[in-house]
């Protein structure tokens, strides 16, 4: 159990940086399609709402994990819905011959 | 075999893969041209997790998780179709839905595992709920001020900041007596529903202005609370996710702060908007010069170089495609036409190139701050459509001014400018803008929408 946690914070101190390496990278062109897509990806909560509600552990539990799959699936379907229309309209004035 | 598809194994190297797929998709967002394949990416990394999940074997029951996938998606489809205009409200929205999401989750799993919550697990527990539970209720507040259900106007008063700290304070209060004696159950609703309260206590004193910082701020809390969830869960795929989404939004609520010249602790805090006040000077009446949409259009045809300054008027005017319009009859003219974007211009970032964007203005016009200020003094002409204090000059040399120091766009080099507005009334945050007074400034007094299209007009009858 102590190991797990120790190398969980190792994982999210790497992912942290990787984030802001990469993300400082992106083009304030793209901040809001950038937004609405990690928005979708964050939306990942799903995988854990499924688990809650079908290893069916309590009423409540089921309940509560029903919920947050109709929200996350939301965030998931819409994100990139969005996203990839938002990015359908960015066009460059020189196209590629 | 089909053993062996559920063994946690197996389903921990599908989310493996769809974590690396996520990473890829943050890379290619870096430019419009590789951007979509980001998108594709992402979705299929997240289609693998979802299957890769489903095939777990502890899942006994799947009745449910069936109808709330395809409710969830019923309600996501409207949500990802929604008007460009109404993109700033959408993304609150899905903050709000994120960050429920994850606060039921961990309401549950407390409620699994009470009384007997080891400390480490009740502290990441706390931190999920009390983070997801205050993102959850400030960003309904944030979507419904941006939807304009709510008023708008900032609600400021005395010790405001204060009561909000205290009540952060207790509810942590609360989390660490949780984590010190977890058999007390009963606190635990208490915990919850502070930082609700609190969530939305902190978004009444947010102006308009001020919701490209604090949706970027949302975004990052959102993201840290699935992280959190991520340690409760033991899930690196959570983790790792949390971790971007909350480094990204971490990132962009910086990159507002400064664009707006607020110190991140203050951001950090929630202490928005008190500025706003203190900036409504006593007006007097100073002479303006104006002009009509046939001097200006005169004038714009006549430049070789103008740059378009759009603000959150222009989308409130839903002027983009009259822009547009404006765009084509110069550059046909031979005029050189770009767009100067502010990174707080509007109401979230980068909400000003997609509304361009949707406009069919292509994206190498659109150029930043940094990338356009040495442009202005080549400029004939800039032309302010719907922007204000991203304008104004007085953010330079003015110390009194409570905008001082925010980099602004130097409009006032250009030789010309031109500003489209509806009256003299001093912008959103009341602050008189000097360039208003300028010999060089004309000011173009209507709706921005008909303004461009009478300007646009003009530009056609001219020329046949």
């Amino acid at each position: 159990m102590k190991m797990d946690l120790l190398t969980s914070l190792y994982v999210f101190m790497l992912a942290a940086f990787i984030g802001f390496e990469v993300i400082r990278q992106i083009s304030p062109l793209l901040h809001t399609p950038l937004m609405s897509l990690t928005n979708a990806l964050d939306a990942i909560a799903v995988v854990g709402a499924i688990l809650l509600t079908g290893e069916h552990r309590s009423t409540l539990s089921t309940i509560l994990g029903a919920l947050a799959i109709v929200a996350a699936t939301s965030n998931v379907v819409g994100g990139f819905l969005i996203t990839d229309r938002m990015l359908k309209m960015f066009k460059s004035s020189s196209p590629k011959k | 075999m089909t053993a062996w598809l559920g063994t946690d194994t197996f389903i921990e190297i599908i989310y493996l893969i769809a974590t690396a797929l996520f990473i890829f998709a943050l890379v290619w967002m870096r430019t419009p041209a590789t951007a979509r394949r980001g998108v594709r990416a992402g979705e299929i990394g997240m289609l693998l997790a979802i299957g890769g999940t489903l095939l777990n074997h502890n899942i006994i029951e799947y009745k449910w998780i069936a109808i709330a996938l395809v409710l969830g998606s019923i309600i996501g489809v409207p949500l990802g179709m929604v008007h460009m205009t109404a993109v700033p409200q959408r993304t609150a929205l899905s903050h709000a839905f994120g960050a429920f999401c994850v606060t039921l989750v961990g309401t549950a799993e407390f409620y699994l595992r009470a009384p007997a919550v080891p400390p480490f697990m009740m502290s990441v527990l706390s931190m999920e709920v009390i983070l997801g539970a205050l993102t959850f209720t400030g960003s309904l507040m944030a979507a419904g001020k941006l939807q304009e259900i709510l008023p708008q106007r900032p609600i400021t008063y005395k010790g405001q900041n204060l009561v909000n700290l205290l009540l952060l304070a207790v509810a942590i209060g609360i989390a660490a007596y949780l984590v010190h004696d977890p058999s007390r159950v009963h606190l635990f609703p208490l915990m919850l529903i502070i930082p609700l309260i609190f969530g939305v206590l902190m978004i009444i004193p947010i102006g308009g202005a001020d919701m490209p910082t604090v949706i970027s701020l949302l975004n990052s809390y959102a993201g840290l609370s699935a992280a959190a969830m991520g340690f409760v869960l033991d899930s690196k795929l959570l983790i790792i996710a949390g971790a971007l989404d909350g480094a990204s939004g971490l990132i962009l609520s910086v990159n507002m702060s400064r664009a707006m010249n607020r110190s991140f602790s203050n951001v950090l805090f929630g202490a928005f908007g008190q500025e706003a006040i203190a900036g409504a000077t006593a007006q007097q009446a100073r002479p303006v010069r104006s002009a009509t949409a046939e001097e200006a259009a005169a004038i714009l045809g006549a430049a070789s170089k103008v740059i378009i300054v759009p603000g959150y008027g222009m989308a409130v005017a839903q002027a983009q495609h009259k822009v547009r319009e404006l765009y084509d009859a110069l550059s046909k003219r031979g005029v050189d036409v770009k767009f100067a974007i502010h990174p707080v211009a509007g109401r979230m970032p980068g909400h000003m190139n997609v509304l361009l964007a949707e406009a069919d203005i292509p994206y190498d016009k659109l150029l930043d701050m940094e990338e356009v200020n040495d442009e202005f003094p080549q400029a004939d002409v800039a032309l302010v459509i719907g922007a204000n204090d991203v304008t104004n000059p007085a953010a330079r040399n003015e110390t009194s001014s409570p905008i001082y120091g925010m980099p602004i766009l130097d409009v006032d080099k250009a030789r010309t400018v031109m500003v489209i507005k509806r009256s003299m009334s001093p912008g959103f945050a009341g602050i008189d803008n000097p360039l208003y007074y300028l010999d060089k400034t004309l000011m173009l007094f209507g709706d921005a929408k008909s303004f461009v299209n009478s300007i646009v007009h003009e530009l056609a009858g001219g020329h046949n």
